[in-house]
């Protein structure tokens, strides 16, 4: 009996409690920087694509939302000739994200997206690549990578030694 | 001419209460859940009424093919009529009551039992088995309730000697009768909740056991003519409480005494709802047996005393007298 009186009261009380609603469209949520939202495709300090399609983001997708074609440039870089992010079907676990090994690809903290025709939520290259660096400033792959794409030598980078010329017994 | 505006401003005053429930419940809830309740549409969401209404009418009205269709059209109405039928005989203000009936109480019991005729019928013709069985709970139960719900208003009768409302609220210049008859007001306050069967005693409707219990194959307005009735009960429960308890529309002159009684019924309206927000459902069981074992005994303990004390004091203005 005293207890229902006493949850009564304290119900009544809540007049007085804050307000949990945030006015969305008004009042913007914040979002962490590690916020998983839009994904984008973002090029590398040289203004290049960082994409080298190398598929491991379609691979671990795991609505196989993504869906991309390989192509070689006339340097012997690779890049996606087209790389199509199907937003309808992404459940933004940025497991592409963790997958990529250039950085190319990242979820950056903007969830509104909403469309009324079911087609444009299909993004294409053209509109998932940025021309700026995304989250990570700074980063090369071809700085840390071991082939020669014109950003250095081979062996030239800070943690590789020279290469060892195989045919000479010279230490 | 004077009897037409009456009759028009009563039903507009009581339609357009329950009507503007449907956003004051969905706000007040809000309130009591820390949240802020529709605020959208026109000014303070109030249009929110207007939105809900249009929704309820464009809705298909959907008769199942297995029901019993007649009895399955009618039963909505019942309600509406037995509790639009009560809101005759309550005085909103002197002078403004439709008819000033002098059994105006039992006139009000006797449709608050009519009422469940409208549940009864509804849930039979339904043809579904949660339905049969919302009906079921929502007889037994509402005749439980009705037996104590008259029982706890005789005090009051006794102590006003009339039946009738505007006489009882008259009574009452001297003193509320919520402090000699505070525990006919609270038997009553809780029989109240069980007529209208609102939450905690939603078990006819209980959403989790019964879907929605005597209504769940109705749809469109004949669903909006139940969901309105509710509302219409608990405005008419409220205004019961105020006129019987709380002095109906007396108060201080610098106001109307349209607004006194409107004013008593919202704050009555509101603990309804603060209700609703607070507690969880009983079992059935459990209800029956708080009706029957608690409140029945109570209430005919009031009775008993009351008489008594009146009887007692009736004696002692005759032996001064002598």
């Amino acid at each position: 009996m005293i207890s229902i009186l006493r949850s009564i009261w304290l119900t009544f009380l809540h007049i007085f409690h804050k307000r949990e609603t945030v006015e969305y469209p008004e009042v913007k949520p914040y979002l962490a920087p590690r916020y998983r939202g839009r994904i984008v495709l973002t090029r590398d300090p040289d203004r290049n694509e960082r994409c080298v399609a190398c598929y491991l983001c379609a691979a671990v997708c795991p609505v196989d939302c993504i869906s991309l074609q390989a192509a070689t440039g006339e340097k012997g870089r690779r890049h996606p000739e087209f790389f199509r992010i199907n937003f309808s079907r992404c459940i933004f676990c940025g497991f592409c994200e963790e997958a990529c090994p250039t950085n190319a690809i990242q979820l950056i903290p903007d969830f509104e997206m909403g469309e009324y025709i079911r087609q444009n939520l299909v993004y294409e290259k053209e509109h998932l690549l940025i021309s700026g660096e995304g989250k990570y400033h700074g980063y090369n792959f071809y700085k840390h990578a071991g082939v020669a794409m014109g950003v250095k030598g081979k062996g030239e980078g800070d943690t590789e030694y020279k290469p060892v010329d195989v045919k000479d017994l010279m230490p | 001419m004077n009897y037409l505006w009456i009759i028009l401003g009563v039903i507009f005053i009581a339609l357009s209460i329950a009507a503007g429930l449907i956003w004051v419940e969905r706000r007040l809830l809000s309130v009591w859940q820390d949240r802020l309740g529709p605020n959208r549409v026109g000014p303070f969401g109030l249009a929110q009424v207007i939105a809900d209404t249009l929704k309820l009418f464009f809705k298909e009205d959907w008769v199942p093919p297995f029901s019993d269709k007649v009895v399955f059209t009618i039963a909505p109405g019942i309600l509406m009529v037995t509790i639009l039928l009560t809101f005759a005989v309550i005085p909103f203000g002197p002078e403004f009551c439709v008819f000033d009936s002098n059994i105006g109480v039992l006139f009000f019991l006797g449709n608050s039992s009519l009422g469940v005729y409208s549940i009864v019928l509804g849930g039979w013709a339904s043809n579904n088995k949660y339905s049969l069985i919302g009906a079921m709970r929502a007889s037994a139960q509402m005749l439980t309730y009705e037996v104590f719900m008259g029982l706890s208003l005789m005090g009051v009768v006794m102590m006003a000697d009339t039946f009738s409302f505007s006489e009882i609220v008259e009574a009452q210049r001297g003193g509320w009768f919520i402090l000699p008859q505070f525990l006919g007001f609270v038997v009553f306050f809780i029989a109240g909740i069980a007529e209208t069967h609102r939450l905690p005693f939603d078990i006819p409707e209980a959403e989790g056991e019964l879907i929605a219990g005597y209504h769940s194959e109705y749809s469109g307005m004949k669903f909006g003519m139940f969901f309105v009735g509710e509302y219409l009960g608990i405005t008419l429960i409220s205004a019961i409480i105020a006129t019987m308890f709380f002095g109906g529309w007396l108060g201080p002159s610098f106001l109307p005494p349209v607004f006194w009684f409107l004013l008593k019924t919202f704050i009555f309206i509101g603990v309804f709802i603060l209700l609703r927000a607070s507690l969880p459902r009983p079992r059935y069981d459990q209800l029956m047996k708080l009706g029957w074992k608690l409140l029945f005994p109570i209430a005919l303990l009031n009775l008993l005393v009351t008489g008594a004390i009146l009887i007692f004091f009736d004696e002692k203005d005759k032996m001064n007298l002598i």
